[in-house]
């Protein structure tokens, strides 16, 4: 497939067949993975600049190995690192990065609109890495691609989305992408970690996990940052794992071949219960190995794309 | 006989083509055209021709940022802008650094406007209602009024101490200060500059919901009536507010309120559109909120219950504004465009023309005790010449304040102010 976006920002701006484009290239790239050598040349004497203001070892090393697996030179920029402390402004780190041409920068920034921040001031591709708590496309893509990979078709699936809704950006890119791909979405959270007008969103709304999970057949944990608490957002751990933690009992609910995923890293005990997580109905380390494929995947389409704007 | 100070020729005013007299810097008679008039009995003539006579404006709501952030704006560029902008008094803020809480720099303000622009724009401090702006030791008052200030105000850094709120508002009615109040629940308005709601949530920024305003102006609006002294709330931008004034009005209360061009012109929507997504230049505190909320603006306006406009003038390095949303700092250019960008909704027919005059010209002086110009004879000959055909388009090069940052950079306004006369000297 002809590939003429310059920049991955969100998902909403793929279209199906661009999605399932990016499926089945990923799926290509997951036998490489599984070989002996794992490594191609498909792009070699490229670089791709892993910018990440906020740290995140899992998405790096992901996109770095990615990198790696396809030949590419990758080069890293941690927020220690950058200049970023010292009161650079993102402006003048973009350029610096830009200076050093390189086909693609990864970005991860605590701010959302910063991907689109830089896209606008750059020509090398941007690709967001997770801006503020507005988008993740390659988590939404990685985790989609899970999904397909377990049933072929996401249409006429129902999937639940559990947790700080408020604060996601998994959240928000998943909305968006399992609509795309026909699936029916849920979310389930108290009040406290819902936007106000979720009820906006294309997706049913539940506060009640037990009438959640009735029929779904996947649950997509959110992480929940523990600090929460002390913003007024919860009482405590305790409740919230009692109210809103996933455990094998809710799971009798659904349907029989349930599946779950986590964006990681988990907190055991607090948003899934310990021994779910390594059930045999949990996808969590196939979304860490589909991860890489994924990203081999945008890697690839976004630097041999030829020229043209989108 | 000796000779009359000023006439302006064949200016368009209320639909007719006048002559205008000035002597001593006041209005002699307004008067049509006549073509047998004797040039030889003025000290200057002015030329009017198809040019809007207009009577000088008000802004009570200014950020000159001097002292402290003279790359922002000084007060040498500010009242440059004001002048050109269509405002003869201009009333500032005092968040400057050093807070303006004391005589000295109330003093040091008038000293620069006096050097720079000896005949005008007028400027008139408003003087911090807490030491520092910090909201927990009362600013001295006395001293502020005897030194200068017209207001006493924590705009930008609303008081969270409700009880200490109220014995400002009492301290400054013994020396006849009104209280300006930036309406805003300090604990709720933790997202800034953006208003929370389908928006907000899209982007995934942290929202201000319009309830953090309300809940403050039902506050200040309780303790107007309790205390029984006038208060007058800043910015007001949205609708629930808006009800509440109106309510208050109908009781008695004594409480006059203003809004900004800037919401009676754009919404949140502005923010996600394509080409502005995540464009921190429509950050602004209150932050633009929705349609609803803009029509309510409106029709507030027009029936009085918003008793006239300010800009909120809030000039930024553009280095500031080009940055991420949540690090930008939150306000809007606005000496510029206030009055083009208004002018066209009485064109529209959005505006009323009598809300437009009351608006800058008539609401805001009665509500600050300051001269006003309705052109009758004896009135201080503040006024402008405009021309409303002219285009032009909002940016570096056709802006006067040293702040670029507005929403509306890259749109064409029209009508231009192309002279300004101030008790009847010429300033631009
Ligand atoms: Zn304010």
């Amino acid at each position: 497939m002809q590939w003429l976006h310059k920049d991955l920002l969100d998902v909403s701006q793929l279209s199906r067949s661009e999605v399932m484009s990016l499926f089945e290239t990923a799926r290509h790239f997951q036998e490489i993975n599984e070989r002996p050598v794992k490594k191609v040349p498909t792009l070699r004497g490229r670089s791709v600049v892993l910018f990440f203001a906020e740290p995140s070892t899992r998405t790096k090393t992901s996109f770095d190995v990615a990198g790696k697996r396809l030949s590419a030179d990758t080069f890293s920029l941690a927020k220690s690192s950058s200049s970023l402390t010292k009161g650079e402004t993102l402006k003048d780190t973009a350029l610096t990065l830009q200076a050093m041409a390189p086909d693609a920068i990864v970005i991860r920034h605590w701010c959302s609109g910063a991907a689109r921040f830089m896209a606008d001031l750059l020509d090398c591709s941007i690709i967001n890495a997770g801006d503020g708590r507005h988008a993740h496309p390659t988590q939404a893509l990685l985790d989609g691609f899970t999904l397909y990979q377990e049933w072929g078709d996401l249409s006429g699936k129902t999937v639940l989305i559990l947790g700080d809704v408020t604060h996601s950006r998994v959240a928000r890119s998943n909305v968006i992408l399992l609509n795309k791909m026909g699936a029916r979405v849920r979310i389930c959270a108290p009040r406290t970690l819902l936007p106000r007008t979720v009820k906006s969103w294309r997706a049913e709304v539940f506060h009640d996990l037990d009438e959640a999970v009735r029929d779904v057949d996947a649950v997509m944990c959110l992480r929940l940052q523990l600090e929460r608490q002390k913003q007024g957002l919860l009482p405590d751990l305790r409740e919230y794992a009692s109210t809103y933690g996933l455990s094998a009992r809710h799971l009798e609910k659904a349907s029989r071949d349930v599946r779950v995923l986590h964006p990681g890293p988990m907190n055991r005990g607090v948003e899934i219960a310990s021994d779910l997580a390594d059930a045999d109905c949990s996808l969590v380390l196939d979304q860490v190995a589909n991860g890489v494929s994924m990203r081999m995947a945008l890697l690839f389409q976004y630097m041999t794309r030829k020229g043209g704007e989108e | 006989m000796s000779r009359m100070d000023l006439l302006v020729r064949r200016a368009m005013f209320e639909g007719r083509e006048v002559d205008v007299i000035v002597n001593e810097g006041r209005i002699v008679e307004i008067r049509d055209c006549s073509a047998e008039i004797d040039l030889e009995e003025f000290e200057q003539v002015e030329d009017a021709y198809g040019l809007q006579l207009m009577a000088s404006m008000t802004d009570v709501h200014v950020h000159l940022r001097e002292p402290g952030f003279e790359y922002k704006e000084d007060i040498r560029s500010g009242l440059g802008a004001a002048a050109w902008g269509g405002f003869g008094n201009v009333l500032c803020m005092a968040n400057t650094s050093p807070v303006n809480d004391s005589a000295s720099v109330t003093e040091a303000m008038q000293e620069k406007a006096n050097i720079y622009w000896p005949e005008g724009p007028r400027l008139f401090p408003i003087g911090a209602l807490t030491k520092g702006l910090k909201g927990d030791e009362l600013a001295p008052v006395a001293e502020l009024r005897d030194a200068g200030c017209v207001a006493v105000s924590n705009d930008g850094v609303p008081v969270k101490n409700t009880d200490l709120f109220r014995k400002a508002m009492d301290y400054a009615a013994n020396f006849g200060m009104t209280v300006i109040d930036h309406c805003e629940d300090p604990y709720m308005a933790v997202g800034v500059g953006v208003n929370e709601g389908e928006v907000s949530d899209r982007l995934g920024l942290a929202g201000q919901p319009d309830v953090a305003e309300a809940l403050q102006v039902s506050r200040d609006v309780l303790l107007a009536e309790y205390l029984d002294i006038p208060i007058h709330l800043a910015h007001v931008s949205c609708e629930k507010a808006v009800e509440i004034i109106r309510q208050a009005k109908a009781r008695g209360v004594k409480v006059t309120a203003e809004t900004c061009p800037h919401y009676l012109l754009l919404t949140d929507e502005w923010l996600a559109e394509p080409e502005n997504e995540y464009s921190a230049m429509g950050k602004v505190n209150p932050p633009l909120r929705t349609e609803r909320d803009r029509q309510a603006m409106i029709a507030a306006l027009n029936d009085g219950t918003i008793d006239f406009l300010a800009t909120d003038h809030a000039p930024h390095g553009m280095h500031e504004k080009e940055v991420e949303m949540d690090v930008a700092p939150c306000g809007i250019s606005g000496l510029d465009t206030a009055l083009a960008a208004t002018w066209a909704l009485v064109q529209d027919g959005t505006l009323s023309r009598e809300a437009f005059d009351r608006a800058w010209v008539t609401g805001p002086a009665q509500t600050f005790g300051l001269p006003v110009n309705r052109f009758q004879p004896g009135d201080t000959a503040d006024f402008f010449l405009f021309d409303p055909e002219e285009e032009w388009v909002v940016g570096p090069g056709t802006m006067h304040s040293k702040g670029k940052n507005t929403p509306l950079a890259g749109t064409t306004l029209k009508g231009r102010v192309k002279t300004h006369f101030l008790a009847g000297k010429k300033i631009v």
